[in-house]
């Protein structure tokens, strides 16, 4: 049984070219345990699916038209605030991107990681500090004590992104989502905190949704691969499967377009692949398949009529017509 | 130090002029020839022991509180033609040190010398006029065009500074570079809010071009834009650097991005060269320490080599109170007692490869 199911879900902002369909009939769903990455270029719906998750689409400008997100069974679209809040940094729980401002900066480190555990796991204030303590020792925080006491800015970015882990983690959650949780950090640092949010997830037992737009990350991180493009799933498939025998014209020229670290001392330095033109407009109408413009295989077919999402037969779907047959 | 005649950068047609250059020098008298081999030999760019320290609090009258060491004794030549990537964490100095190249900072100590003129002597209108031969990418292609200019004003802005090329002419050179760059002429008359990231770093790529600039100073010109874009990004320099012969340093965090596109590589460290190669040499065996953890740190697009084991613990202490001895000490998994007292110098390991560290890989 699935722990997430994103079901048909479509959801459309009002700005003032007219409206976007940010998210166009998006279905995945995350099984207990697992890593998905939802992996595409800005604007291609990633965030905004992320967030619809938790209710955190603001209304207006966003309607979410149609479509279930189905948690336990219960459909998290239809629960009043009082029920969401009490899902929200509970039983699934965020990271974001930028630490520096998703950390409230006047309160202390210590008030923002015991606050979810007083208000959901009914601590007091004694026994909510000694587990933030110990998350924050988790996180390797060092001399994590004198930091309960700190602000944010007398951390370092990095720093930061340990307390939000620390945030997360500490109530448990049956799912993590983590939106580009390393894209504002060093290499360096994205390595530790990487290897830190898997150790920590294996401990803990729960799901994992990492929205990224690098590819080396989701091959490192994750079970299973959802690509977005411009607000629609192309293609879904088990990470090793994905990687060795994508699909989608678009997922080849996202993986081919990636300059490579090849640590040899022989080497022919060639001309990387690129995908030509750029993604197109959210308010903009197209009829077809929404990569037709950009894609080298594309026929009179996908200009004229969208393609399905299909399963080619082994849990790898794809949205294409090269493989429709 | 001689070029090597093995590295493709010395190839070019502009290696050539300077032979002709040299050879017609020789007909003249031994002094000046004697000059013009060492010109010969001298690089476009020659870097000798910069030092930058940033004051930390302080005002007009009181005395700074700190200083924050930015860069410190880094020395390095570029050669025309050729390719230099910058690399290290955030706050390691790089963009201070692409700065200081282009002579928008004063460095302490030190001096950079640009087709043999020393950039921080010369005059503020001597400076102007080689400004030309320099010019910057920047970062970010959202706040580095004014957004109430038009695509041709951007562009040529830089012309209109230090050329005497009329309307007509600045125009016409405007669309040129346009095509250049992968843009449609008639774009001229748009504004940047009606182009996407990528087609807004291709503007301001052709504003840095429209002076014909021999230097180009690259401050991570593509880690904005989204991986579809940067591959047509980093294509175009490249196309852009054989077609026009530019000499580039290139300023990313980004390994697999820098060992694509550069011929060397200088890793900073603390303001400091710890390591400097050819790509290939580079990245195929890493002498120091610290650059063997930032590529064994770049995620690999290949499922199931699994995250590479840490290779250094903590993060980049405070550049106002650094550590005694070699600077990476704290955090290297290699160090030796020496490493604690002494700072190593930057020694040359095999032909043109110079590592800083006691105890290499």
């Amino acid at each position: 049984m699935d722990l997430l199911h994103i079901e048909n879900l479509s959801i459309r902002f009002n700005t003032p070219e007219g409206p976007a369909r940010a998210v166009d009939r998006v279905d995945f769903e995350l099984g207990p345990g697992e890593t998905l990455g939802l992996v595409g270029e800005s604007g291609c719906g990633k965030s905004v699916t992320a967030l619809s998750i938790l209710g955190l689409i603001p209304n207006p400008p966003g309607t979410i038209e149609q479509g279930r997100i189905l948690f336990s069974g219960r459909d998290l679209l239809t629960l009043d605030q009082a029920s969401l809040r009490h899902i929200r940094g509970n039983t699934i729980a965020m990271i974001f991107q930028e630490p520096m401002t998703s950390l409230n900066p006047v309160l202390t480190i210590g008030r923002q990681v015991t606050e979810p555990l007083r208000a959901h796991k009914g601590l007091n204030k004694q026994q909510s500090e000694q587990e933030a303590l110990h998350w924050l020792e988790r996180v390797k925080i060092p001399s994590a004590k004198n930091h309960l006491r700190s602000y944010p800015h007398q951390l370092s970015g990095g720093m930061r992104q340990r307390v939000m882990i620390a945030m997360a983690m500490a109530v448990k959650p049956n799912i993590l989502i983590a939106d580009e949780p390393t894209t504002a950090l060093d290499v360096t640092i994205q390595a530790q905190i990487l290897s830190l949010m898997l150790e920590l997830r294996k401990e803990i037992r729960s799901s994992l949704l990492l929205i990224t737009h690098d590819m080396g990350v989701v091959a490192q991180m994750a079970d299973r691969v959802v690509v977005m493009y411009a607000g629609q799933v192309l293609e879904q498939a088990e990470t090793q499967e994905l990687f060795q025998t994508p699909l989608h014209p678009y997922t080849q020229g996202l993986l081919k377009s990636m300059p490579r670290l090849i640590r040899q001392k022989d080497r022919i330095s060639s001309r990387l692949s690129e995908i030509r033109g750029t993604v197109p407009r959210l308010t903009q109408h197209i009829p077809g398949c929404k990569f037709a413009a950009r894609c080298d295989s594309a026929f009179a077919r996908c200009r004229e009529q969208q393609p399905d999402l299909k399963d080619t037969g082994t849990g790898h779907l794809v949205r294409c017509w090269l493989h429709a047959a | 130090m001689l070029p090597d005649p093995d590295r493709p950068s010395y190839e070019s047609p502009t290696a050539g002029r300077q032979t002709n250059f040299w050879s017609e020098c020789l007909n003249k008298n031994s002094e000046l020839t004697c000059f013009n081999l060492q010109f010969y030999r001298m690089a476009l760019l020659e870097v000798q022991n910069i030092s930058k320290y940033f004051p930390l609090g302080g005002g007009l009258i009181s005395k700074p509180k700190a200083w924050a060491r930015a860069v410190n004794a880094v020395s390095f030549s570029l050669s025309r033609g050729e390719t230099l990537g910058l690399v290290g964490e955030s706050g390691c100095g790089k963009s201070t040190l692409g700065r200081i190249l282009l002579g928008l900072i004063k460095p302490d100590n030190g001096s950079v010398i640009f087709e043999n003129q020393d950039l921080h002597r010369l005059k503020k209108s001597e400076l102007k006029l080689l400004r030309q031969k320099m010019q910057l990418i920047f970062q970010d292609p959202y706040s580095s065009l004014d957004p109430r200019m038009k695509v041709e004003t951007i562009i040529t802005e830089p012309l209109r500074a230090s050329s005497d090329l009329n309307r007509s002419q600045r125009r016409r050179m405007a669309a040129e570079l346009l095509e250049k760059v992968g843009l449609n002429p008639e774009d001229l008359h748009k504004y940047p809010h009606e182009f996407s990231g990528g087609q807004r770093q291709r503007i301001g790529i052709a504003r840095s071009l429209s002076v014909r600039p021999k230097l180009i100073v690259a401050d991570e010109p593509v880690s904005a834009l989204d991986v579809s874009i940067q591959a047509q990004i980093i294509n175009l320099l490249q196309d852009l650097k054989a077609e026009l012969k530019l000499s580039f340093i290139f300023i990313a965090h980004d390994l697999s991005v820098v060992d694509h596109f550069c011929d060397r590589i200088a890793v900073m460290y603390l303001g400091q060269i710890v390591e400097k190669a050819p790509a290939n040499l580079f990245s195929a065996n890493p002498g120091h320490p610290y650059s063997e953890a930032l590529l064994s740190a770049v995620p690999l697009p290949e499922p199931g080599l699994g995250l590479q084991p840490e290779l250094m613990q903590g993060e980049v202490p405070d550049p106002v109170n650094p550590p005694p001895g070699c600077p990476f000490h704290p955090r290297c998994v290699h160090q030796i007692p020496k490493c604690r007292r002494e700072s190593p110098k930057l020694t040359e390991v095999e032909a043109d490869h110079f590592i800083a560290c006691w105890n290499p890989l």
